[in-house]
């Protein structure tokens, strides 16, 4: 009979204490392997979810905010880049877009039922895998978004377990990242297909067409920023320019005669070129950036070096007078004014004049800015037109602002808003809706016929860069583009494979040792539970050993018996809580999804709880050692002697 | 077979005096002899047989059994030599509670270092009666079963010496004889030689040749 048997006998003959004793382990245990578990399907989860791609793009900022927040639906969103910057990315012949095989866009803001609504393009799901070597798969009867149907989306598996949202259904994101209920509800759309589960935070999102989100209320970049950017790119342009230009000698001119009081300086942010009418109309502004604007950006610059005064041309631009104190007539039409002020215009200050770099007046040609009062910076079309701006310190008389509603003046009179229906128009939650009835206003039936919003009225939250070449040369690829992106100012690239490792090092395994640490005092606890428990039955049991020394058991042999007992019971106790532990796992298991978004299941495992066993012999010989030591020493002729 | 010679052992008492226990200047025992072996209480009878056993180390002399002088032996190396030699059986039996008859023989073959035979030890319970209380613990067995389990059990590693310390002391009158003649009866089976302890006339009266250690032992006499 096997050492083993004989130890397992033992225990069955104390059943109750054996029993009670390895409970107490399995408690310890069962902590020891939730804790780690958890934490093992916690880091393999991120790291998953980190392994699709090699470089989260966004604002800069911290980069675990930006990887939290874009691959794991976590924490919120730093600020948006320019959708410039990710066509940089796409952008093959780009100093930065020669590193990039595939880049996504990620636009954030909204929710649907307190789950992240990701505006994106279908590519993420075809181009980019979820973790190494795996790809994206749909539920059946499912399928990607298209492009082209900006109202498509394609939602993750838990979200479709816990929304009930089925493919051919529609859902409305809400406006802002959590659920609450004040948030403003968006346009429908149509779920298409549903992914199947990959173990990511992605099972926890809902994936909207880039475009429809765009289409969405207060997605698209408020065409005040978008002017307020150029401006101030103007600004920098213009001030660069004026350092060189020059005056031909002699030249009167005249600085003095010039009003700056008159001259309105205080709406200082973006003061000018607002909204700029076409050339040749009234209202029409030169801005110094024309010719470096954005390819999309409709061509309103004539060509001022075609343009020439001949030598001696009465050249008057004092006409300017009437009802030109704002507006500024194009060059050589009534009313044009030349600001001179603009060589101590503040380096921010956009710059609106025709360029006079290229525009030559021949020395001592009558050349007058004096009688200019109006500023000139400043042009608003007529009240009533497209594009007019209402300012504060307008002279408005004979104007009725009381039938006209600006009740916040802080957006409503800045922004262009095509009417509803047109392409742009933007819904602000602030903006006077009466007479507007959005709740007789069907989102969900009504034809989206949108056009494409402009790109620069489009920013992203993230970038998704997967990095040219195979294997090894795209992490090579990878890390240089990421060096490039941060040495810039524009934006910043993260590795979520590092960010995240880099967070476990640095907090999650300091969070998990301290917690190991208390569960492995429990263990030792209970093992100390086995030895008195033991040694308690040393006695009864002294006779029993000496009767098998009797038989020739030797010492050694009965010192093992009892070492055995104490591993039976510890292991026993040991691979019981391993059940109750991942019992305890399961069991929370709800929770720790709704709040880290990480599913935890009972046969999830770690590879350290192989330790456990092996750590549990251990403990168990040197609980056991003690009582066995007793065992060992037992004297045989006076046990046996002793009366039963 | 068996040879005592000069034997002697004592025990401190607590004042630090020795106490002689046994001094017996020799004894033999032939292969296969059967010895009802009679003295009255403190003797020394139980000193004897665990010295014999091995289990207790005498403090000179020597005790050699087929050709081994055991006190010369090391711990380890008498418990082996025991495990494999000799058969104990128990007055009170000590049948250990947790195994079944059928496991409580088995163990009697678990030290030898060989396998534990188990056709040998379902042999032996049959031998003895019991190869209907296999299963049973010895707390569900009458005494007599009891007992009879333990001759099973010295019996098990097919010993050269069966030592019995008044093996019916415990048993009621009516099942004395039969576990006697189980003894003598496994004994002359398997030739084995046997020491049987007894206070009982009735027994020594069965054997040809009785030992009363009180001659024997000189320590004894010499009180």
């Amino acid at each position: 009979m096997s050492l083993w048997k004989i130890a397992w006998r033992s225990i069955q003959q104390r059943a109750l204490a054996s029993s009670l004793t390895a409970f107490s382990v399995a408690l310890g245990v069962s902590l020891v392997v939730a804790v780690l578990v958890a934490q093992k399907v916690i880091r393999d989860s991120f790291t998953r979810g980190a392994s699709g791609y090699h470089l989260v793009v966004g604002k800069k900022g911290s980069q675990l905010q930006l990887v939290l927040n874009t691959v794991y639906h976590l924490q919120d969103p730093i600020e948006n880049i320019p959708y410039s910057y990710y066509k940089r990315l796409t952008n093959p012949k780009d100093s930065l877009g020669k590193y990039v095989k595939t880049a996504i866009p990620y636009c954030l803001g909204d929710n649907y039922d307190g789950f992240r609504v990701v505006g994106t393009i279908p590519d993420l799901f075809t181009k980019l895998e979820y973790a190494d070597g795996q790809k994206y798969e749909f539920e059946s009867g499912g399928r990607n978004f298209k492009a082209n149907q900006f109202y498509e989306a394609v939602i993750g598996s838990t979200v479709a377990r816990v929304t009930g949202l089925k493919v051919g259904k529609t859902f409305q994101p809400v406006h802002g990242l959590s659920d609450s209920d004040d948030g403003h509800k968006h346009d429908a759309f149509k779920v298409v297909g549903i992914l199947k589960p990959t173990g990511t935070a992605n099972d926890r999102a809902l994936f909207i067409n880039i475009e429809g989100f765009y289409r969405l209320d207060n997605h698209a970049k408020p065409l005040e920023d978008v002017a307020a950017a150029k401006a101030e790119k103007a600004a920098k342009a213009a001030h660069d320019e004026h350092e060189g230009h020059e005056h031909a000698e002699g030249e009167p001119h005249d600085h003095d005669a010039h009003d700056h009081d008159a001259h309105e300086h205080d709406d200082a942010k973006a003061p000018a070129g607002k909204v700029n009418s076409p050339h040749g109309q009234p209202g029409h502004v030169h801005s110094d950036d024309e010719d470096k604007a954005p390819a999309e950006k409709p061509k309103q610059a004539d060509e001022h070096a075609d343009h020439d005064h001949a030598a001696g041309e009465p050249h008057d631009h004092d006409d300017a007078k009437a009802t030109a104190t704002k507006v500024n007539p194009p060059h050589g039409q009534p009313g044009h004014v030349h600001s001179d002020d603009e060589d101590k215009a503040p380096a921010d200050k956009p710059k609106v004049t025709d360029e006079h770099g290229d525009h030559d007046h021949v020395a001592g040609e009558p050349h007058d800015h004096g009688d200019t009062k109006a500023p000139a910076t400043k042009v608003n079309p007529p009240h009533g037109q497209p594009g007019h701006v209402h300012s504060d310190d307008e002279d408005h008389e004979g104007h009725d602002h009381a039938a006209h509603d600006h009740d916040d003046a802080k957006t409503a009179p800045t922004k262009v808003n095509p009417p509803h229906g047109q392409p742009g128009h933007v819904h602000s939650d602030d903006e006077d809706h009466e007479g507007h009835d959005h709740a007789g206003h069907d989102h969900a039936g009504h034809a989206h016929s949108h056009e494409p919003l402009p790109e620069d009225q489009r920013e992203v939250t993230a970038v998704l860069v997967l990095a040219k070449g195979s294997a090894a040369m795209s992490d090579i690829s990878a890390g240089e583009l990421r060096r490039l992106i941060n040495k810039g100012d524009e934006a910043q690239a993260a590795m979520p494979v590092r960010v995240i490792a880099d967070f476990f090092q640095k907090i999650v395994q300091t969070i998990t040792i301290a917690l190991l640490g208390l569960t492995v005092l429990i263990i030792v606890v209970s093992g100390i539970g086995v030895m008195v428990s033991i040694y308690n039955s040393m006695n009864d049991r002294r006779r029993d050993i000496a009767v098998m020394r009797a038989l020739g058991a030797a010492r050694g042999t009965v010192l093992s018996v009892i070492l055995v007992e104490s591993i039976l019971l510890s292991v026993g106790g040991g691979l019981l809580g391993m059940i109750l532990g991942h019992a305890l796992v399961a069991l929370l298991g709800p929770t720790v999804e709704r709040l880290a978004g990480v599913s935890l299941g009972f046969f999830q495992f770690d590879k350290y709880e192989l330790v456990l066993i092996p750590a549990l012999v251990v403990l168990a010989s040197l609980v056991g050692y003690l009582p066995a030591l007793s065992a060992y020493r037992t004297d045989v002729a006076k046990a046996l002697s002793a009366s039963p | 077979m068996l040879l005592l010679e000069k034997l002697k052992k004592s025990y401190v008492e607590p004042d630090g005096a020795r106490l002689p226990i046994l001094d017996i200047p020799e004894f033999r025992v032939a292969p296969g002899e059967q010895i009802a072996l009679m003295g009255r209480s403190g003797c020394g009878k139980t000193t004897l047989l665990h010295t014999i056993a091995g289990i207790s180390r005498p403090d000179s002399g020597l005790v050699r059994i087929n050709g081994t002088d055991i006190s010369r032996l090391p711990e380890h190396g008498r418990d082996l030599f025991r495990a494999n030699t000799i058969g104990y059986i128990f007055q009170t039996f000590n049948l250990l509670p947790g195994f079944s008859a059928l496991e409580n023989v088995l163990l009697g073959m678990s030290f030898s270092g060989g396998r534990a035979d188990e056709a040998r030890a379902r042999r032996l319970l049959d031998q003895v009666g019991l190869s209907k209380r296999l299963t049973h613990k010895p707390a569900m067995l009458s005494v007599g079963e009891q007992q009879r389990v333990a001759v099973a059990r010295a019996m098990a590693n097919r010993p050269k010496l069966l030592l019995a310390d008044e093996p019916t002391a415990n048993v009621d009158t009516g099942h004395q004889q039969q576990i006697i003649d189980l003894i003598r009866a496994q004994s002359t089976e398997e030739n084995v030689a046997l020491i049987l302890v007894t206070h009982t006339p009735e027994v020594s009266e069965q054997f040809t040749r009785v030992e009363h250690l009180d001659r024997l032992n000189q320590a004894v006499v010499n009180v």
